[in-house]
C-alpha cells in the first residue's frame, strides 16, 4: 500500500465507522421522497410527465452524492482544524498523491451512499428499466462522486476555518443542487435558468444518471458522459493545484 | 571552536529570513546543530520559533538563506529531507478517529516502511512509550499526555536521524514532563539522535539541552553551550539569562522598536 492507498483507507474506515452518521444522512433524501415523490406526483402525473417518483429517484441519488461528497471534501478544512492535516503535509508523499487519495476515498464513500439511496429509492416504489445499465449508472455515480468531493477539497484549501462553512453551502450545494434537474424536467425553462442548468455539471451528472436508470435523458448518455469525465478531471487537477498550495 | 564541517552537521542554517508581506518573522539568523546533539531552540512567544522549524521541516519556504538538513535542501530535496527528519508539532496531530495502532500504521505506510518491517516497529514504538496496552483505542479516548506519547512514537517510526519537538511537554502535568525528558534523553542517548526542540520550561532546556539558542522578534540574540551563556550573561540559571536577554515584558503582537534597541543594547553591552 502507498500514501494514495492509506488515504484512501483512511475514509473507507471512518465512514464505516459512523454508520450512525451514514443512517442520519439518509434523512434528507428519505424527506425528498416522501414529500416531493408524493406530493408533485399527481400534478406531475396530470401535466403529462408520467410516474415523478421514477423521475425524481435519480435527482436524490445524486443529492446525497453532492452532499456526502462535498462533505467529505470540506473534511480537508477538519483535519486543518484538528492537526492531522501536518501529518499527511509533511510526509515524503507529494501532495498530488494525497490530495488523490482523499478525493477517491471521498468519493468511494458518495458513490456508497449513492448506493444506499438508490435501495432506499426502490423502496419507494422506484424500478430502474434494465439491470443491464445498472452498471453504467454506478459510473455516472462515481464519476459525480469525484468530481464534488474535488471541488469541495478545491474549495476548502482555500479555507482557514469552519466559518465558511454555511456560506459553502447556501451559494455552492444548495443552487447546484436545485439548478440540476434533479428535481424538475430541463425541457421548456425560461431563458435564465435554461443557461444556468446548463453550466451546471451537476445536470449532466443528474441526466446521466437518469438516463442510466430510467431511459430518459435530455442531453443524451454520451455526451452527459463526455461533459461530466472532462469536467471531473478539470476539477480534479484544480483540487490538486489549490491542495498543493496549502500553508499551515 | 569546534570544526563545523559538514559531515557532522546534523543542521546548518545560513541567514535565513521568512517574511510574511511585510512583517519579519524570521530576520537573517544562521547556526549550526552537530549530529547527536540536543539543541534547544528557546525564545518567548511570537519570535519566530516555529516559523523556523516549519521552514526546516519543509513546510515554509524561506524568503531568503539556505538550509541543510542531513545535509538535503528541505526546498530541492524535499522528499529526502522529509525522510531524514521526524517532527512532534505543537499542536496534536493525531487522527481521533482512528485507533493508536492505525495512526502508527498509517504514518509508517506514508513513510515507505516494508510491510514486513511494520508491525514489529510499530510494536517496539508503542512499548517504548508505554501505549502497547492502548493500541486498539481510539485516539479519542486519549489524555493529553498519552497523545503526545503517540506523537513521539509516531514521529520515531522511519527512524528519523533529528527529530524536531515544538514545545513537547507544553500543557503536561511534572510527572509526564519527566518521563517524556527520560523519552528524548534515551533517544539522544541510545540512538545517537539529534534533537532540535523547543520549549518555554527553562530549567528543563537547562537540564537536558548541549546547546541553546534564543531567539527574539526573529532575531539570534546569542547561541552557545548553558555555561557559556551562563558565563556571557552573569546569571545563575537559564531562566535569569533568558530573561536578561528578552525583557520582562509580556509579549501580546510585535514590541516597540524601543524595546527591541534595548534588547540589542543589551547584547552589544555584553559584548
Amino acid at each position: 500500500m502507498n500514501g494514495l492507498g492509506i488515504m484512501w483507507l483512511r475514509q473507507i474506515k471512518k465512514y464505516w465507522r459512523s454508520r450512525s452518521r451514514m443512517i442520519g444522512s439518509l434523512g434528507q433524501p428519505l424527506l425528498f421522497l416522501i414529500a416531493l415523490g408524493f406530493g408533485f406526483a399527481p400534478i406531475y402525473q396530470k401535466a403529462g410527465g408520467g410516474n415523478y417518483m421514477q423521475f425524481l429517484a435519480p435527482g436524490v441519488i445524486a443529492m446525497s452524492i453532492l452532499f456526502t461528497a462535498m462533505f467529505a471534501g470540506i473534511e480537508v478544512i477538519w483535519d486543518r482544524q484538528f492537526g492531522f492535516l501536518k501529518e499527511t503535509l509533511v510526509a515524503p508523499v507529494s501532495r498530488t498523491e494525497i490530495m488523490l487519495g482523499r478525493t477517491l476515498g471521498g468519493a468511494t464513500v458518495a458513490t456508497l451512499q449513492g448506493i444506499v439511496v438508490f435501495f432506499l429509492c426502490l423502496f419507494f416504489g422506484f424500478r430502474p428499466a434494465s439491470i443491464i445499465h445498472l452498471f453504467f449508472a454506478f459510473i455516472f455515480m462515481f464519476l459525480i462522486a469525484t468530481l464534488f468531493t474535488a471541488l469541495g477539497t478545491a474549495v476548502a484549501s482555500q479555507m482557514e476555518d469552519m466559518q465558511a462553512f454555511p456560506i459553502i453551502m447556501n451559494f455552492l450545494i444548495m443552487p447546484l443542487f436545485f439548478l440540476s434537474g434533479a428535481l424538475f424536467p430541463l425541457e421548456g425553462l425560461p431563458t435564465i435558468i435554461y443557461y444556468l442548468t446548463r453550466l451546471n455539471p451537476l445536470s449532466y451528472g443528474v441526466d446521466g444518471l437518469r438516463g442510466t436508470l430510467t431511459g430518459l435523458t435530455s442531453f443524451g448518455l454520451f455526451s452527459d458522459l463526455l461533459i461530466l469525465t472532462t469536467i471531473t478531471l478539470l476539477i480534479t487537477f484544480i483540487g490538486a493545484y489549490s491542495f498543493s498550495k496549502i500553508e499551515i | 571552536m569546534k570544526q563545523n564541517s559538514s559531515e557532522t552537521l546534523a543542521i546548518s542554517v545560513k541567514n535565513l529570513t521568512k517574511k510574511f508581506k511585510e512583517f519579519v518573522a524570521v530576520d537573517n539568523i544562521s547556526f549550526n546543530v552537530q549530529q547527536g546533539e540536543i539543541f534547544a531552540f528557546l525564545g518567548p512567544n511570537g519570535a519566530g520559533k516555529t516559523t523556523t522549524i516549519k521552514m526546516l521541516t519543509t513546510l515554509l519556504h524561506p524568503t531568503i538563506g539556505t538550509l541543510h538538513v542531513n545535509n538535503f535542501d528541505p526546498i530541492h530535496q524535499q522528499e529526502d529531507a522529509r525522510k531524514s527528519f521526524g517532527i512532534v508539532f505543537q499542536d496534536p496531530s493525531l487522527d481521533d478517529e482512528l485507533t493508536a495502532y492505525e495512526n502508527m500504521e498509517f504514518h509508517a505506510v506514508l513513510y515507505h516502511i516494508p510491510k514486513k518491517l511494520r508491525a514489529e516497529r510499530i510494536q517496539y514504538l508503542l512499548n517504548f512509550v508505554g501505549l502497547w496496552d492502548r493500541k486498539k483505542d481510539f485516539v479519542k479516548t486519549f489524555s493529553g499526555g498519552m497523545k503526545r506519547r503517540l506523537e513521539i512514537a509516531r514521529g520515531l517510526v522511519h527512524h528519523p536521524k533529528i527529530l524536531f519537538l515544538d514545545e513537547p511537554t507544553l500543557g503536561l502535568d511534572p510527572q509526564t514532563r519527566n518521563h517524556h525528558w527520560t523519552y528524548i534523553k534515551e533517544l539522544n542517548k541510545n540512538e545517537k539522535m539529534t534533537i532540535f526542540l523547543t520549549t518555554h520550561y527553562m530549567e528543563e532546556a537547562q537540564k537536558i539541552a548541549d546547546k541553546v539558542a534564543i531567539i527574539d522578534h526573529g532575531k539570534l540574540l546569542t547561541q552557545g553551550s548553558v555555561k557559556e551563556l551562563l558565563h556571557n550573561t552573569q546569571t545563575k540559571t537559564l531562566e535569569e539569562a533568558f530573561l536578561k536577554l528578552t525583557g520582562n515584558s509580556i509579549r501580546e503582537e510585535h514590541s516597540s522598536a524601543k524595546e527591541r534597541m534595548r534588547t540589542a543594547n543589551k547584547i552589544w553591552g555584553r559584548k
